[in-house]
Formats: C-alpha cells, sequence, structure tokens
C-alpha cells in the first residue's frame, strides 16, 4: 500500500525507529544540547563526551518522529570516534544531501546515513531529518541555548 | 464521474444529503494528488472552495471591480452594492440584529485581537481577570496575554477533563468580581468538543461579564443565532467557511461596539479629518480603515448564499453521522486513541497512534492522497493536558463521504503493519 514511501521509510529507518542506538543519557557529558521542532513536537537532548576535539561518545534522549529518531539514532553512531572537524564535514555533507541541488549529492561521502537521502522529495519532512545535525553544530560550538528548526 | 463518485452509492448514509451533487461543485475535490483521488480531511484547517465562491471573485474582477464607498463612478457602486451586500448576508446568517454590528476583519485571529486591543484596553485595567478555557486555540490565548502584559490584568484559565470537556463548576468557581470578559472556543479545532456556550454565557451575563465566542470550528458545522446565544462578541473566518482567506467577521452588540475606541486609524474609518482633531466614522465603518479585502468579502457573500441553500441544520446532520462513522471505525483500529471525546462534538477526529509519530501518520496518508492534518494544531496547551507532542486530525466538511472514512481508516490500519 505505501510502496510510493520506500525511498523515504527504508527499512533501515525503521529499524532505528524500533531500536533507536545510543538512547541514553552521558552522566557528566562534555556537552549537552536541546534541539526542538516547534513545528511538530519533536524534542532531543544530545549529549557528548568529548577528549580533546574527539568525540568519545554520543547518546540521546527525546522523541519525534521516524525520520527525526533515525537521524538522530545514526548520527550518533557515526560521530563517534571523529574529531569536531571531521563531524562538522559530515554535517555539510549531510546538508547538502537533504538540501542541496542534485549535482551536489555525494551519496559515499556520507556512508550509511545515505538512507536518509529520500527526504529530499518531501520538503515538510527535511527538518525531522537534520534537527540531530542542526543540534550536534551547536554542541560542538558549545552554545548553551536549545536549538529550534523555526 | 469520477470513480469516488461511483463508490459512494455503496456507503448509503442515511439522510438524503445531496452529497454527490456537493462534490461536484468542488473542482479541486477532482484534483489526484500522488496518483490518487484527493481525500480531503484537513478542514478544520481551512476548507475547499466552490465553483460559485470561485466564480464570484472572477465576476467581481472582471466586470464589477473598484474601490468601495469612494467614488461616485458606476464600478465603484457596483463594488459597494457586492460587499454591503454581503455585509447583509453575514447579518442574516449569524442572525445579527443589524449590519452595524457586522465588522470586516482579516480572520477570526484579528477579530480577537481587535477585541482585546480596543474594548480590552478601554475596559481592562491592572488586577481585573479574563477568562479563557483549558482548550483554546494560540488565537484566544496570545490577544489576551499581550492585553495583560500591557495592563497588569490577569489570564484565568478553566480546566478541561480526559474527555476534553470543559468543567462547568470550576469554570463558573472562577468567574469572580474581578472578571472583566470571557472568551471561550465555541467547538475545539484539537479536540472537536462543542462547548456549552448558553450556560457559559448564562454563567458570565448573571456576574455582568460580557462573552466573546471564537466561533472559527463552529460556523462551518451548525447554524449561530447569535441573538439567540446572547453573545456579546462573535468570531470567524471566511477561509474555514468555504470562502476565501483573507477575510473574517467579528459581530458585536452594537452597543458594545459603538462604546469602543477604534482598532486602526486610516480611510474609510473616518468622518472628518484636520491637523488638530478627528472625527470617527459611525459603525461598522469606524473598524474597517483602509482599502478591505473587497473580493475576499463579496466571495464570503456566495459561500453564505451557496450554504444557504444546502440548509446548515443539514450540513449538521450529515457531519454528525460522518463523525459517528468515523470514530467508530477508528475505535476498532488496535493501538490508536482518540484524542477528544466530548459528548458534543463537532466533525473534528483527533487521534495519535502507539510508538507512530502523527508527522509519520500524515506522511504515510498522504502517500495514499489523503491530507489529514499533524502537528500541535495552534493549541499546544492541549497538547501538553493530554501529554502527547502533537496529534494527527482528520476533520470533515459536508463533502466528505463514509466511502472517504473506509480509505482512511484502512489506510492507519495498514500504516500501523508496516511500522510493526
Amino acid at each position: 500500500m505505501f510502496n510510493d514511501l520506500r525511498d523515504l521509510y527504508q527499512e533501515v529507518i525503521f529499524d532505528h525507529n524500533r531500536n533507536p542506538r545510543n538512547f541514553r543519557v552521558i552522566e557528566n557529558a562534555d556537552r549537552q544540547v536541546e534541539g526542538f521542532n516547534p513545528l511538530c513536537g519533536d524534542k532531543l537532548t544530545l549529549f557528548l563526551k568529548m577528549n580533546g576535539n574527539v568525540i568519545t561518545d554520543a547518546s540521546f534522549q527525546g522523541s519525534g518522529c521516524a525520520i527525526s529518531t533515525a537521524s538522530v539514532s545514526l548520527m550518533t553512531e557515526i560521530v563517534k570516534g571523529k574529531t569536531e572537524q571531521e563531524a562538522e564535514e559530515l554535517f555539510k555533507k549531510f546538508h547538502e544531501m537533504t538540501t542541496g541541488k542534485d549535482e551536489e549529492i555525494n551519496l559515499e561521502a556520507v556512508g550509511k546515513l545515505a538512507v536518509l537521502a529520500g527526504v529530499r522529495e518531501y520538503p515538510a519532512r527535511v527538518k525531522c531529518a537534520t534537527l540531530a545535525w542542526h543540534t550536534l553544530d551547536a554542541a560542538l560550538k558549545n552554545e548553551q541555548k536549545p536549538v529550534s528548526t523555526e | 464521474m469520477n470513480k469516488q463518485h461511483i463508490e459512494i452509492r455503496t456507503d448509503k448514509t442515511m439522510t438524503n444529503f445531496p452529497v454527490e451533487k456537493i462534490r461536484a461543485d468542488f473542482p479541486i475535490l477532482a484534483e489526484l494528488i500522488r496518483n490518487k483521488p484527493l481525500i480531503y480531511l484537513d478542514n478544520a484547517a481551512t476548507c475547499q472552495k466552490p465553483q460559485a465562491v470561485i466564480d464570484s471573485i472572477v465576476q467581481l474582477y472582471s466586470h464589477d471591480y473598484a474601490n468601495v464607498h469612494r467614488g461616485v463612478h458606476t464600478l465603484s457602486v457596483r463594488s459597494t452594492d457586492k460587499f454591503e451586500g454581503a455585509r447583509t448576508k453575514v447579518k442574516n446568517f449569524i442572525n445579527a440584529a443589524n449590519e452595524k454590528e457586522i465588522i470586516f476583519v482579516k480572520g477570526a485571529t484579528e477579530a480577537i485581537n481587535l477585541v482585546a486591543q480596543t474594548y480590552g484596553k478601554a475596559n481592562i485595567k491592572a488586577g481585573d481577570e479574563i477568562l479563557i478555557t483549558a482548550m483554546e486555540h494560540h488565537s484566544n490565548i496570545v490577544p489576551w496575554q499581550i492585553l495583560c502584559e500591557q495592563t497588569g490584568a490577569i489570564l484565568k484559565v478553566a480546566p478541561i477533563n480526559l474527555q476534553g470537556e470543559l468543567i462547568f463548576d470550576e469554570f463558573e468557581k472562577l468567574i469572580s468580581d474581578k472578571t472583566r470578559l470571557v472568551s471561550v472556543v465555541h467547538m475545539s479545532n484539537a479536540l472537536g468538543t462543542i462547548n456549552p456556550v448558553k450556560k457559559i454565557i448564562a454563567a458570565a451575563h448573571a456576574q455582568g461579564v460580557p462573552v466573546l465566542l471564537d466561533g472559527a470550528q463552529a460556523i462551518p458545522h451548525m447554524p449561530i443565532d447569535v441573538q439567540d446565544l446572547e453573545c456579546d462578541f462573535y468570531a470567524f473566518s471566511g477561509h474555514k467557511l468555504y470562502a476565501p482567506t483573507g477575510v473574517g467577521v467579528l459581530y458585536g452588540k452594537q452597543a458594545l461596539l459603538e462604546a469602543m475606541p477604534p482598532y486602526q486609524g486610516g480611510g474609510d474609518m473616518i468622518r472628518k479629518v484636520t491637523f488638530q482633531e478627528t472625527e470617527y466614522n459611525v459603525l461598522p465603518y469606524k473598524f474597517e480603515a483602509g482599502t478591505p479585502d473587497i473580493a475576499g468579502v463579496v466571495g464570503l457573500g456566495a459561500a453564505l448564499d451557496y450554504l444557504n441553500d444546502i440548509g446548515m441544520a443539514n450540513i449538521a446532520a450529515y457531519e454528525g453521522e460522518l463523525l459517528a462513522y468515523a470514530t467508530e471505525k477508528a475505535r476498532h483500529i488496535k493501538g490508536l486513541r482518540i484524542i477528544g471525546e466530548a459528548s458534543q462534538k463537532g466533525a473534528i477526529l483527533g487521534f495519535v497512534v502507539d510508538r507512530i509519530h502523527p508527522h509519520d501518520i500524515g506522511t504515510m496518508l498522504d502517500s495514499l492522497g489523503i491530507a489529514v492534518r499533524a502537528g500541535h494544531h495552534c493549541a499546544m496547551p492541549v497538547m501538553d493536558f493530554f501529554e502527547v507532542p502533537a496529534t494527527a486530525r482528520a476533520s470533515f466538511a459536508m463533502y466528505n463521504t463514509k466511502s472517504e472514512i473506509n480509505v482512511l481508516m484502512t489506510g492507519i490500519a495498514s500504516l500501523i503493519e508496516v511500522f510493526g
């Protein structure tokens, strides 16, 4: 019945929605930032543990749609062990994948995050996918105030 | 005749409501969405327009258009006649005592802001209280919060129960000798609850407190008689009433409107201007500064003609059947929880589904051609009360059918399976 949506709701997304990875609090986190999408009520808190400029652990709490949950779940997996610069670079590529022009897209550069490329066709859902990354960006820049998509 | 029209026959309704004929009057209902026939169930956000309304605007701009109340030339007279004719139609539609009580505004939101910034500023001071309910749309919360900031008045909120009904005893207790205004929603946009407005008005009037009713949701679903209700103000939008966007109405009792200061200054709202002083125009023009939304008002008049032909009581009865049918079907879907189960309800079905976010429901139903709203419905306090971040909402109009509801319910059941 939902064949048209297979590009958006891939099995990996259902999997991360059912069993989100790193869904926990990091006690004594070095960075902790809240992200909020006031349009749909998605809320998340991102926790980072840093060693110098390397992200040694990442986790989250909160509630959201399948796209936003899968996006933050995948993000916490992929940024572990990355330097701040590498994570920012990944954010840039992810942003291009979800909102950029077709010729800018490099699915190989984003690895398994490519499963979220389908949101490009659903402008109303792009913010669901990018909320996690904007929150990470704020955490890396050590901003204290909550991130809002609006 | 498209496929949907044929399907309707397999799901006869009790009434002889001419839904097929009505559907044929709405060109957008023939639209394909993602290659499927449109099933438009977002009517509480805004509803679609019949050809008669679309034609009225084309006719105005093609043959009759000029500014109103301005010139002696033929087109200005024609435009003014249509514009003022629409005011009479509104007066009749809600049974106001006369045309002076009908103020054209942008929509229900502006109508409420107008009352807050004119009646409110003139009559409400520090320590006074304004009473609303816990099921209000943001547009009946924020204008009062602004007024409270400006004046030092206090906003009081009457609670609701888990069915989404106003707890009337608590509401009554909150009316005090400090209460200066009661402003309540006639029908809730998030829950569908129809408030016991006559009881509310009687209780407020017993204490000498005027009542504003936010009728944005109620007016497309039931006959409204402001004299029978005895409300002091009634606010509604055209676009939820099959009319264009950009136009709405503030009804106010003449004596109240006469005593209120103007809202905005400008052309049309004045009688005489010098640099020393300005004499304001009479009602209703005192509150209509600047060139109004002429085409919107004319379109609203056409929508009211269209609705009068069908009959608001007939519409209410038919939509009541649709809501009962949808509610019964929804109750059989495992994992679905209806948000808003008041005993008196309009044709709105708010719901959540275990472990599936309303935005995912919205996107999945869209792929089936079904338009529902997912979100907080500009009623964040209602979402907080029910402890949900958002809900999905199917809201029905007179052109919806039971077969459309069948497609909706099958869609919801299927997406629950897909999410696993």
